[in-house]
């Protein structure tokens, strides 16, 4: 009668300490997993998703690693990580320098997924944002240099949207003009193109991750005057606005200056493109309506 | 070495009782099973010949029917993500596909590793190397609850980043990079550290099989097991030979001799080795109904 119970309370005991011994061992292992997982979610810079790709947090846990994307793109520009590679085991990606994505109109990729990883809610790869284009070195980059090499801008599917030719002075001559490649995140779908071509040794332009890629204004952040045309009319009570007078060396004058001292407008050169127009530095409110 | 000599070989009794073909069937129809399958995935990227897109995660076959491993879906499903129609529909035939035929059928029929495994074992055997770590078999299970925590906390699909079954049969179709390391540390631990470790001990994949097929009708049964010689081959040659026990000599305490186990990968090797045909493939449902109400072991 009394060994019953004592058996019984043995047995419980050996239970609780081999799932004791089993949570702490196996708990072991799942931590390292675990760090090695959030580890995983460092793609690094220059790996990228192909089109539609969730965000890399959410990329890993919805890609089942099957490799259908690879399979159904005609260009063969994508590969599943091998376990050497600084990218999570299995999953999809291709580099941009190496091959770049051709941005198929129907994009096989999504359709091959069998999982929500890439968006099947894109349906036009011009609005796929596998990472943006950066102009990353300007001392190397043979415009920057005051040439005319032009290769990322002519590549670009996006032409002239994505990639445009910005005119600058030369400095250097004096007498030409540098055409600055300048990358618009708008249009920019990061399908590598751009970086395929730069004929540097290192490319110069380079597709980023957006979010190493881009800024971001604080979100209370409003800018003047976008907010003053959505309105209509500027946003403050411009009559009380005060002007403290600029010193100028005595006789001279600025064009276009207003000095509230005086009560003058110096006469101003018209600057095409300046949205300020005639008179650029006339305080908003004192030369007419906006 | 003298002594591996003069051991008759595991099933050689078999061979002089049955014949060639009826001491090695099963194991022959099960490596002609592994090594198709992986040929159909291979004829793709090795011949152009696209009948099998994929791997075991997920493929499409002939581009109608999808194929997709629960488990891995499952962990999917714990971070937060539905797969999309044809994933979910994968799912959905390779559930009723096993829980009919027996979960472990992956293991000994399907998985790639099962080679390797099988392979360390067989040469563990011929090299007479003797003692082995021990480990519960259920640890298998604190794994596969550690990757379905383990997924849902940390939002990635947990047992993808290093497991060595889709790494193997990834490697093999997609490219194989270092997966090879990986591989044969499972074949090293195998063969020196525990003997049938991997598969039998430390796999959650095999365990979540395990689990899926636990009511599965498909089962080996020791119908004739009152013919039992005591040879003890099917013991030697069972990659979980604590399932053959209560089936095989539990006449005694009312158990049938059907093996419930959800272990049992019926693999079919039991029925090959054994001389005196005891085992043979039959239901669940071919236990005598006095035996029905006995639970023969627990999940192991």
């Amino acid at each position: 009668m009394t060994d019953t119970p004592n058996k019984k309370s043995l047995a419980r005991r050996q239970f609780l300490f081999d799932s004791a011994r089993m949570a702490c061992g196996v708990g072991m292992l799942g931590l390292g997993l675990g760090l090695y997982a959030k580890q995983s979610k460092a793609l690094p810079a220059l790996a990228l998703r192909p089109p539609g790709a969730l965000p890399e947090a959410d990329f890993l846990g919805a890609c089942i690693r099957c490799g259908l994307c690879v399979r159904d793109c005609p260009y063969n520009i994508l590969e599943l990580a091998k376990p050497e590679a600084p990218v999570a085991t299995g999953t999809p990606y291709f580099t941009a320098r190496q091959i770049p994505c051709e941005m198929c109109d129907d994009i096989p990729c999504i359709k091959a997924c069998p999982t929500q990883a890439l968006d099947h809610q894109l349906t036009d790869i011009n609005k796929a944002k596998m990472g943006l284009a950066v102009l990353i070195d300007h001392e190397t980059c043979l415009n920057f240099l005051g040439l005319r090499c032009d290769v990322c801008y002519r590549v670009c599917p996006a032409i002239d949207k994505a990639i445009t030719l910005d005119l600058q002075p030369n400095p250097r001559t004096g007498r030409h003009a540098m055409f600055l490649p300048t990358v618009h995140s708008e249009f920019c779908t990061g399908c590598g193109k751009c970086e395929k071509s730069c004929v540097l040794e290192e490319a110069a332009i380079r597709i980023l991750p957006s979010k190493l890629a881009k800024g971001e204004l604080g979100h209370h952040y409003r800018v003047g005057w976008d907010e003053q045309k959505k309105a209509g009319h500027s946003l403050i009570d411009e009559t009380k606005m005060i002007d403290l007078p600029d010193r100028l060396p005595e006789g001279s004058s600025l064009p276009g200056h207003y000095d509230p001292a005086s009560g003058h407008t110096t006469t101003a050169r018209g600057l095409p493109g300046s949205e300020a127009g005639a008179i650029p530095s006339l305080p908003p409110g004192l030369g007419g309506k906006p | 070495m003298s002594q591996i000599a003069q051991k008759p070989r595991i099933g050689s009794e078999a061979i002089k009782a049955k014949g060639w073909w009826r001491a090695q069937r099963w194991l022959i129809l099960r490596r002609l099973s592994q090594f198709s399958i992986l040929a159909l995935f291979l004829l793709g990227p090795l011949a152009g010949i696209w009948l099998v897109k994929g791997n075991l995660n997920y493929s499409l076959t002939l581009g109608t029917l999808p194929l997709s491993d629960p488990y891995v879906a499952l962990q999917s499903l714990l971070t937060g993500h539905v797969p999309e129609k044809l994933g979910l529909i994968g799912v959905f035939i390779v559930l009723v596909f096993y829980a009919l035929v027996g979960g472990r059928v992956y293991c000994s029929w399907v998985c790639p590793v099962n080679l390797v495994t099988d392979a360390a074992g067989w040469l563990r055997d011929r090299l007479g190397i003797k003692g082995s770590v021990h480990l519960g078999r259920q640890t298998r299970y604190w794994i596969l609850a550690m990757t379905l925590v383990g997924s849902a906390l940390s939002g990635v699909v947990l047992w993808e980043l290093i497991n060595p079954v889709s790494m193997l049969h990834r490697g093999l179709i997609f490219g194989l990079g270092t997966a090879w390391t990986v591989v044969m540390a499972v074949f090293l631990f195998d063969l020196f550290v525990m003997s049938r470790g991997w598969c039998g001990r430390l796999c959650p994949v095999g365990a979540f099989y395990g689990l899926l097929g636990h009511f599965s009708p498909l089962r080996v049964t020791a119908k004739q097991r009152q013919a039992c010689n005591d040879c003890m081959d099917c013991f030697e040659v069972c990659p979980e030979p604590q399932v053959i026990r209560p089936a095989l000599k539990g006449e005694g305490k009312g158990i049938g001799p059907v093996i419930l186990a959800p272990s049992c990968t019926n693999c079919g090797r039991c029925i090959d080795v054994c001389a005196k045909e005891v085992f043979r493939f039959g239901l669940r449902f071919d236990n005598p109904p006095s035996t029905a109400g006995k639970a023969e072991s627990k999940v192991e």
